[in-house]
Formats: C-alpha cells, sequence, structure tokens
C-alpha cells in the first residue's frame, strides 16, 4: 500500500486526533491523582537541600 | 583534571584520542583541496591538544578520593567557562552582523566575512556554542543533585562536552570557508553531522545511566526537560540531515528530500530546534535553578508535569507555520498554526508556574539580581511564546513573515529567556562549584543585568518596528496596483533601527563579557567558602562530613 498524501491526511485527521486527546486525558488523571500528591510534594522540596548527597 | 581519572579510564581517553587523530589524518589527506581537509587538520590539531593532556596525567598516580560520596563537577566547570568564551564570541559576531547591515564597508570586502558566511557564525556560536556547552554543563549539574548520584563514568562526560565543542567549532570554521548544507541552525555538512549523532548518542545514555542510579524514587521535572532535550534533538538532526555526500573526499552534499517534502522537513525540524533546544532544556534549568535560588519548591509540581507533555506532544507538529502561503498542502498549514495556539497554554502554564513560585519571595528578586535574571527570564519566556502564537496565525503571518518581527520574535527569545536564564544558572551555580563565598562582584552582576535587559528592549522594539514598517511598505499598492514602494525604500526605512539594534546588541554583549569577567575573577580571587560542615565533595582522604572546625 503506497503512502499517499490522501492517507498521510486520513490518518492525522482521525488517529492523530483520537490520540492526542486520549494522552490529554491521560497526563492529565495521572498529574491530578490524588494519591500521588505526597509524592510529587517530596520531589518538588527534594532539591533544595541536595549538596549532601547520598551518592553512588 | 584528567588527574581525577582512574589509570584505565585514562588509558581509555589516550584510545580515543588516538582514534580521533587518525580520523582527522584520513580526513585531511582524502580531502586534499577541499575544505575537509581543512577540518581535518583541525580534528587532528583537536586531538593532539587533547592527548597533550591525557599525556601529562597519564604517569600521575591514582586518585584517592572515593567516588562514592561525591558528585563529578570537573566537566561542569570546564562547560561553564567554555560556554561563556562562546557567548563573548557569539554575541560579538552578532554585534559585528548587525553592524554590516547598518554601515555595508564594516564587512571590509573579504569573502569570509560576508553576511552569509558570518550569520550562521553568530547563529551557531550563541544556539549551539553558549547555549548547547551550558545545558550540557548544567545537565551533568542538575542529573548529579536531583538523583543523588554520581555521574555513570569519568571518560563519557569529557567526550560529550569536547566533542561537542569540536562539533561548534568544524561548524564555526566551516561557514567562514563557505560550507553550508543551506538549511537553517542545520548547515554542517555531513561529517560534522555524523559526529554530532555519535557525540549525542553518548550524552543520552550517559543521561540515562546516572538516572538508572538515582536514589530518588521520583525523577524531578527538570530531568525530563533536559532529556526531551536530547532525545527530540538526536531524531530531528538525525533526519532533517539525511543527506548523500557528493563524494566522500568532499564536503558537499545533497539533501535526501526535495520540493515541498525538503522544506516541511527542514522547518520541522527548525521550529522544533528552537522547542527542544531552545526551550525543553532551558526549562530544565528554569524548573531546577529558580526554586533552589528562591530557596522555595515550585508553585504547583502537578502543573509542571502537565505542561512538559504539553510541551512536548504540541511543540512536534507546529513547525509547518514556517510555511504559511506556500506550496505546503492548506491543512498541513492549518494543522501548524493550530497547534502553535494550543501551545499557549503549556507555555503559559510554565511560565505561571515560575512566577507563582516567587510569590512571597519578590524581596529576594529585588534584593538578588541572579534571581531577578531568572525572573525576568520567565516573563520573557511568557511574552515571546505568546508573540510566536499569534504570529503563527496565517493571516498576522501574510505581515510578518520575511520581515525583521520575526528576528525580533526569535530574539526576545534567545536574549530574554534563553540568556537571561542561562546566566542566572551561572550566576547562582558558580560559587557553589568553585566553593565561594559568593560571585567576585554582585555589582557587576547588577549591571550585566541591566545592560542585558536594556540591550534586549531596544534591540526588540527597534525590530518591532522595523519589521512592521517592512511588512506595510511591502503590501501597500498604489492606485493603479503597483508596489508602491521599491525595496530600496524599505532598506532606506530599516536603517536608523538597524543603527538601534546594534546598539542593543552591544549593549547585551558588554553584559556577557562582564560576566565572563566576573566569573574568572570568582574562580581566581574571591574568597573561599568555609562551610560549618565540610562538603563531602572536598575530601580526598574520604574522611566523613564533620563540623569544620574540629
Amino acid at each position: 500500500m503506497d503512502l499517499t498524501h490522501d492517507l498521510t491526511s486520513l490518518i492525522a485527521k482521525s488517529f492523530g486526533l483520537f490520540y492526542l486527546i486520549a494522552l490529554s486525558v491521560g497526563i492529565t488523571v495521572y498529574a491530578y491523582w490524588p494519591s500521588l500528591g505526597k509524592r510529587f510534594d517530596k520531589a518538588a522540596n527534594s532539591i533544595l537541600d541536595d549538596e549532601d548527597g547520598p551518592c553512588r | 583534571m584528567m588527574e581525577r581519572l582512574t589509570g584505565a579510564e585514562r588509558q581509555i581517553a589516550l584510545m580515543i584520542c588516538v582514534v580521533m587523530a587518525t580520523v582527522g589524518l584520513v580526513m585531511a589527506a582524502a580531502g586534499r583541496g577541499d575544505p575537509m581537509g581543512s577540518h581535518g587538520a583541525i580534528v587532528l590539531i583537536a586531538a593532539g591538544i587533547t592527548t597533550f593532556f591525557v599525556l601529562r596525567a597519564i604517569g600521575e598516580p591514582e586518585p584517592a578520593e572515593d567516588r562514592t560520596v561525591n558528585y563529578y563537577d570537573d566537566p561542569t566547570k570546564a562547560g561553564l567557562v567554555i560556554a561563556l568564551f562562546w557567548a563573548v564570541v557569539g554575541m560579538g559576531m552578532g554585534v559585528w552582523v548587525a553592524a554590516q547591515l547598518a554601515w555595508p564597508d564594516l564587512r571590509f570586502d573579504a569573502a569570509w566575512s560576508s553576511f552569509g558566511r558570518i550569520r550562521p557564525v553568530h547563529t551557531s556560536g550563541v544556539i549551539f556554542g553558549f547555549g548547547g556547552n551550558a545545558l550540557i554543563a548544567t545537565s551533568y549539574h542538575v542529573m548529579q543533585r536531583t538523583s543523588r548520584a554520581r555521574l555513570a563514568g569519568h571518560v563519557s562526560p569529557w567526550f560529550v562536552l569536547l566533542g561537542f565543542n569540536l562539533f561548534c567549532i568544524v561548524a564555526a570554521s566551516g561557514y567562514l570557508m563557505g560550507v553550508t548544507q543551506s538549511k537553517e541552525y542545520a548547515e554542517p555538512e555531513w561529517y560534522a553531522d555524523i559526529w554530532l549523532v555519535i557525540v549525542w548518542v553518548v550524552y543520552f545514555v550517559l543521561y540515562i545511566r546516572t538516572l538508572a542510579r538515582r536514589n530518588e524514587p521520583h525523577i524531578y521535572v527538570a530531568n525530563w526537560y533536559y532529556m526531551a532535550f536530547i532525545l527530540v534533538v538526536a531524531i530531528l538532526h538525525i533526519v532533517n540531515n539525511l543527506a548523500v555526500p557528493a563524494s566522500l573526499t568532499g564536503a558537499k552534499s545533497y539533501s535526501a528530500f526535495a520540493g515541498v517534502q525538503d522544506a516541511m522537513t527542514q522547518w520541522w525540524y527548525g521550529h522544533n530546534a528552537v522547542a527542544f533546544f531552545l526551550t525543553a532544556g532551558f526549562l530544565g534549568m528554569l524548573y531546577y535553578f529558580l526554586p533552589k535560588r528562591a530557596e522555595r519548591p515550585i508553585y504547583s509540581y502537578r502543573l509542571s508535569i502537565l505542561s512538559f507533555w504539553g510541551i512536548v506532544f504540541f511543540y512536534i507538529w507546529a513547525g509547518s507555520h514556517h510555511l504559511h502561503y506556500t506550496a505546503l498542502p492548506q491543512w498541513v498549514q492549518t494543522l501548524g498554526m493550530t497547534f502553535s495556539v494550543m501551545l499557549l497554554v503549556p507555555s503559559w502554564a510554565s511560565a505561571g508556574n515560575a512566577l507563582m513560585t516567587l510569590n512571597g519571595a519578590w524581596h529576594k528578586v529585588r534584593d538578588d539580581a541572579t534571581l531577578r535574571f531568572m525572573m525576568v527570564a520567565a516573563v520573557f519566556y511568557g511574552l515571546s511564546t505568546f508573540e510566536g502564537s499569534f504570529m503563527a496565525v496565517r493571516a498576522v503571518n501574510s505581515l510578518s513573515h520575511y520581515t525583521d518581527w520575526t528576528v525580533g520574535h526569535v530574539h526576545a527569545g534567545a536574549m530574554g529567556w534563553v540568556a537571561l536564564i542561562t546566566f542566572g544558572s551561572i550566576y547562582s551555580v558558580v560559587p557553589l562549584l568553585w566553593k565561594r563565598e559568593t560571585m567576585y562582584s554582585w555589582k557587576l552582576v547588577e549591571w550585566h543585568f541591566w545592560l542585558a535587559l536594556a540591550g534586549t528592549v531596544i534591540y526588540v522594539f527597534a525590530m518591532w518596528n522595523s519589521g512592521i514598517i517592512q511588512g506595510l511598505m511591502w503590501r501597500t499598492y498604489t492606485d493603479s496596483g503597483t508596489l508602491a514602494y521599491s525595496f530600496t525604500d524599505t532598506l532606506v526605512a530599516m536603517h536608523p533601527y538597524y543603527v538601534a539594534r546594534a546598539c542593543g546588541g552591544a549593549l547585551f554583549l558588554t553584559g556577557a563579557i562582564l560576566a565572563a569577567y566576573n566569573v574568572y575573577m570568582t574562580i581566581r580571587h574571591a574568597p573561599e567558602k568555609h562551610p560549618e560542615r565540610d562538603y563531602p565533595t572536598s575530601s580526598e582522604a574520604a574522611e566523613p562530613a564533620v563540623p569544620a572546625a574540629e
């Protein structure tokens, strides 16, 4: 099957639309999932004092 | 600095140098009579210099430090100094190019100094030389701190840093000799492109391996931005530079694409170079250094995740707005325009997130020029992303395209956002890395801030005026339906703004020179910081951290 202009534009206008909507919903759900709040707060605060490593 | 490598690592470094020298020799011999031969000589000299430094350390005793207790900052330090060197060179070239447009005699009648050759030296010098080195250096810093882990490997960070700079030198010297494949921001020819792929893959592997060693459960958001920068730039670079060399012994090559496909590929690359080189990586800087300097966590971590994925998945489709009113299918133009407008959401989410983080710390912004650099950078980020979305609208683009308005927009982003966040990050990280109390002179930082801000504002306003006048003159018709102004008429109208632009650029350059001087003096003369507790990083004998007085 040839990758014609019509086919490319069909994919862009159908699949492209729905996968981006699904992605947006998925990421919003992940970012605002209530039980992840503590992990995000910890991450946000983790950079404030990071010169004393534990390193490896 | 090579003394801190183990014997085995020094041998690997030496082997790489030998391979590089061989490659340089082959290029110089095969490319005789072609610019490729000169590039071979440059590679040979670069390999020779590196070999000298490695050989000087090769007989030294093994390093005594315990690598499990500290971060590896030598490549970061080198990268920051190199970035400042490129800043002065690249911005100096920019001022010269701007001055040539105002006073064409400043070309001095040489071939190498013509506008078409030194303009890419300016663009590559500031984007790749200054921006790229600053990104590589700060990414080494940030990936280690946020992972609480040392760099994975000691040769590869040097390979990436020095290899990238070799690419920059080959690129810049090539432009002066007339080597170009005529793709904006992707001018270097095929052998330089292949070399950059090798360097970039090593960079990505280094980043992933360092993250794999992390002691933090969550990967901090700055790392996501840096990784998007590395990964997507690799993809863009490889696809856009697909080309067939005319011969293996010469620089000339032909693109794998033709016509509108070539144009679309180039602007898919070109706009995403702005997105992932000049935005994503610098957002990584912003998300790390701004909260750190303000001593406050980012306002909304959730929002930072949302804007990250928004930026990544919207930006990649926006490039076609560079090709409005061309042979590109109308729906592809509309697609690019739509995504450009949608981009405003994640862009302003990041800018707002940064400014909200400062809410409650405005007294620090007032007192601390370093934090003010970052604050103003976030403001310019918000302004230039708004302007970008606006200019991508087809009707606006019909006025702005091909005019100086575009140049003004790019510089609002490059000077106001990219350079200011970089200088802010440099000022906050230099005293830390060299263990100084503060920068050598806070007054110079303050001077730099106002010079940079004044320069940017003068530049951007000059180009807005010039661009809009130019655009309007191009579309003014007489009653009989002919163009009212000749091209020369527009040049005369633009001249005063070109003079103003050169002045604005000169102010900005002066600020960068002050920064380079200040950093040099900090390294050489600023008093050492005596911490309350020893840095675990400072001990050669791997003593545990104890109160410094004991």
